[in-house]
């Protein structure tokens, strides 16, 4: 079983009119660890899934051990070994190690012989590099043992080139660590070659041996890790974009208490508790920074601050006064949000962009007059905020749902930030933006705290919470576990209580 | 069939107005849902050993043909433009209800109770008639939305079997506590007063329930699309997160909802007591309330397109009894016919979305 070598010559994919990807050529050696770089929208993603079959370049060739190779259908790409490993889990949490890697297998026989099965893999466990509890529920595993059974079941199905998309989001840096040192090794060992998507470049430079770099669906460049840097790296990724400026901190002192949580108790869908015993308060001009790993909480807790989830018990306060989130009372707090997931958190799919831009202020003057929804109004506030955050769409009457992603964030933004706010909740405002537009909006953000605004930062990105934060809250397990500021705070300390639970 | 999808798709790509494009893509969509159930109603047909043709040359005869048809037609539209919108506002907020027959029946059965009594009311007994038929529907049909909401139950299956426990209730004050001892080989409630008759519009055969229907969905597309409460309730039902995020009372809306389209039911129920049985009786179980989710979705829960849909659809009735006459068909063959409808109604959206798909995949870049 030896690792594969990829070539990818003069690729291309349209959707439409969009060109998705131009002339991208690019090889990955046998046995080597390569990362992919580029920013959103660069054509990573579609240039990965060209490679796995999920869709088919309009032009160009793939070449696997330097053979063109035509891959229709993921099952092809199968049959050739190359998998890929996805940014969220794809195993059945309910089922065993054992199981899940048993019902990956291509072709299963009608009757399962689980002894055999069992022998089968276990003969296979004794010449796998890696180890995960066969019998446990996947449920059970922590993120980073979950990651473990995603490529030990990548390894068991043969696959001899592994395509990473993000797969160090969901573990903590230690995790990280462990995982891609593990793939690392294999790589070594000659019986894998990787290809990583990665954000991080502190990833791709302790493990990757070469970068190809994308930028809005063309190649821009390729070359070692060692020799390019990361400066240049990140200027590749960003062609001739200026670097964005840092926002600038003014110095001030935070003033009063204008949310404050104690006690807190949130229960995920199934009604276990995924928050408990959570405190914290937000003071008008800071922001404080929420750090954890994905899945400890955040989600149903930035869902209660928002009215979208039942608050099982506890004390959710703005101003002092008990916070249900009802029109009147977002409007008295000056409430704003940016939350993960715009599309599913914070629209209405169908709805056209002009109605989506309305959702704050459809019911008040001079979007409605005298009882009287005006559409012509809805619709002209909605062309100017479409100006005026640049947002990328057919026209107001456009369902939102036809945007692209970074769009659907922008929209969001120009409703919850045209006007001043005075309270922000914010989770992973910038997850899958660009350089630029990211930039754009830290700048919001802190200029909102220099003018007095209280900020809740939950992000999932260390990097963006030691950047902007007056104060860092670390999450784990549904509470608080740590606190500190950006100053004292040290990776190493803030990674270990992010896996403490 | 082809020829036609590809210059309907070329109509659509020239459409310079999203909105407009949307629209005719809808209309596309239901006139092809239309031509399919024709279609298979046809090979029904034929299977029968019938001429398709002749059958639906007599069934627009039966509909459209004559003063008598048109009359018999509007008759029928009229209840169904109310049960419709028993299915229409609760959709609004993302809901499908399917039980507004028990609407229909509770509506009937209050005004009949009450209307009894008002004899000496005159003409505004109608008033107080029609305000308790409304309540009626709307409660039931609201506490469907209020289960759903509190309780966490389905409301196509809540709705459905508040509807058996409606007929069932119907039926036990119809034959017992209710029952004009009069009534002897049919049981009704006893007759109501002439004052509690509602009568129809000058000269024409038909009763002014129709006038209340069109009303009643003119009103509902009014609510629905011009004022803020219907932009709230679009919002909540499209999707209750972001709802939720802005501070609407998403629960409180759904509710609502049911409650409006209950009432637009009970009246329904008012108007064939109070207009053509003159009592509450097994008569008013014909069928309206589930008549109306056919007439809803064949007009995609539009409001407006109630009205013509439900003339498609009264007309498809009235036509039944001549159908029979004539031709010697079974009186259950329009039921065939319609249950062709909602099937291709709801098979067309997905279908013409993947046809509509394959072509762009396709188009040359």
């Amino acid at each position: 079983m030896a690792a594969l070598e990829l070539e990818v010559v003069d690729l291309g994919k349209r959707f439409g009119d969009f060109v998705a990807l131009q002339g991208v050529s690019t090889k990955v050696a046998a046995g080597s660890f390569h990362a992919l770089l580029g920013e959103n929208g660069a054509g990573k993603s579609t240039l990965v899934k060209c490679i796995v079959g999920y869709q088919m370049p309009d032009e160009g060739a793939i070449l696997v051990d330097r053979r063109e190779r035509e891959i229709r259908h993921p099952a092809d790409a199968d049959a050739l070994g190359l998998g890929m490993v996805y940014q969220h889990f794809t195993l059945a949490p309910g089922l065993s190690v054992l199981e899940n890697l048993v019902l990956a297998r291509p072709r299963l026989p009608a009757v399962l012989d689980w002894a055999a099965e069992r022998a089968r893999l276990e003969a296979f466990l004794d010449t796998a590099p890696l180890h995960v509890p066969l019998d446990a529920p996947v449920a059970t595993l922590a993120a980073g043992q979950k990651q473990k059974a995603e490529i030990l079941k990548q390894l068991y199905l043969d696959r001899r080139f592994l395509i990473l998309d993000e797969p160090t989001s969901v573990l903590t840096p230690q995790e990280a660590d462990e995982v891609l040192g593990l793939l690392h090794g294999l790589t070594r060992a000659g019986r894998l070659s990787v290809l990583m998507i990665s954000h991080k470049f502190r990833e791709v430079e302790a493990f990757c041996d070469e970068v190809t770099v994308l930028r809005r669906g063309r190649y821009v460049g390729r070359g070692g890790v060692a020799e390019l840097g990361r400066e240049r790296m990140a200027a590749l990724m960003m062609g001739s974009e200026a670097l964005p400026e840092p926002p600038a901190r003014a110095a001030r002192v935070p003033g009063v208490t204008r949310l404050r949580v104690a006690d807190l108790a949130v229960h995920d869908d199934k009604g276990v508790a995924a928050v408990a015993g959570m405190g914290f308060d937000v003071r008008a001009g800071e922001i404080v920074g929420l750090a954890g790993v994905s899945g400890n909480g955040q989600r149903e807790l930035v869902e209660a601050l928002l009215g979208q989830r039942a608050v099982a018990a506890g004390v959710l306060e703005v101003d002092g006064a008990a916070y249900r989130g009802s029109r009147a009372e977002i409007d008295r707090a000056g409430l704003a949000s940016l939350p993960e997931e715009p599309l599913k958190n914070a629209c209405v799919p169908q709805m056209s962009v002009a109605d989506n831009l309305a959702l704050r202020s459809f019911d008040r003057p001079p979007q409605t007059r005298l009882g009287w929804l005006r559409r012509g109004t809805i619709r002209a506030r909605g062309r100017e905020l479409i100006a005026a955050f640049q947002v990328r769409t057919p026209g107001p009457d456009a369902p939102i749902a036809a945007l692209s992603g970074g769009n659907v964030q922008r929209a969001v933004l120009a409703r919850e930030l045209a006007q001043p706010r005075a309270l922000l909740i914010v989770a992973n405002p910038v997850f899958g933006l660009d350089f630029a537009s990211a930039a754009a909006i830290h700048q919001r953000l802190m200029a909102a705290r220099n003018a007095g605004a209280a900020v809740l930062l939950v992000s999932e990105d260390l990097d963006e919470i030691l950047a902007l934060a007056d104060r860092v809250l670390v999450i784990s397990g549904g509470r608080i576990v740590h606190e500190t500021t950006p100053a004292a705070a040290d990776r190493h300390t803030l990674g270990r209580h992010m896996a403490a639970h | 069939m082809s020829a036609t999808s590809a210059s309907a798709v070329a109509v659509l790509r020239a459409a310079p107005d999203p909105r407009l494009a949307a629209a005719l893509r809808a209309l596309a969509g239901t006139v092809g849902a239309l031509a399919l159930a024709a279609l298979l109603f046809g090979a029904f047909l034929v299977a029968a050993g019938h001429d398709p043709l002749a059958v639906y040359a007599l069934l627009w005869k039966g509909a459209f043909g004559s003063a008598f048809a048109w009359q018999n037609t509007l008759l029928r539209a009229a209840p169904l433009m109310l049960t419709a919108l028993c299915v229409v506002l609760p959709a609004r907020a993302g809901l499908i209800v399917i039980g507004g027959e028990g609407a229909v029946l509770m509506g009937g059965l209050a005004a009949a109770a009450l209307g009894v009594h008002l004899g000496g009311l005159g003409g505004m007994a109608l008033l107080p008639m029609a305000l308790a038929g409304a309540l009626a529907g709307g409660v039931w049909i609201g506490l469907v939305g209020l289960l759903r909401e509190r309780r966490g139950v389905n409301e196509a299956i809540g709705s459905l079997l508040l509807a058996y426990i409606a007929a069932a209730l119907f039926k036990h004050l119809v034959e017992g506590p209710l029952r004009d001892p009069a009534s002897l080989n049919k049981p009704s409630t006893p007759a109501l007063p002439d004052a509690a008759r509602l009568g129809e519009l000058a000269g024409s055969g038909v009763h002014a329930g129709l006038v209340i229907g069109v009303l009643a969905c003119v009103l509902a597309h009014l609510l629905i699309h011009h004022t803020p409460w219907g932009f709230g309730l679009k919002v909540a039902g499209g999707n209750p997160r972001a709802g939720r995020m802005v501070g609407l009372p998403v629960g409180r809306l759904a509710i609502a909802a049911c409650g409006l389209g209950g009432a637009a039911a009970g009246l329904a129920g008012m108007i064939e007591v109070a207009a053509v049985h003159g009592a509450a009786n097994s008569a008013l179980a014909a069928g309206y309330g589930y008549a109306g989710i056919l007439v809803a979705f064949v007009a995609r829960q539009q409001p407006l397109a109630i009205l013509p849909t439900a003339l498609l659809v009264g007309g498809v009735a009235a036509s039944g009894g001549l159908l029979q006459r004539r031709l010697g068909l079974p009186d259950a063959t329009v039921n065939v016919l319609q249950g062709f409808l909602f099937l291709s109604i709801l098979v067309a959206e997905p279908l013409f979305q993947a046809v509509a798909q394959r072509i762009r995949r396709r188009r040359p870049r």
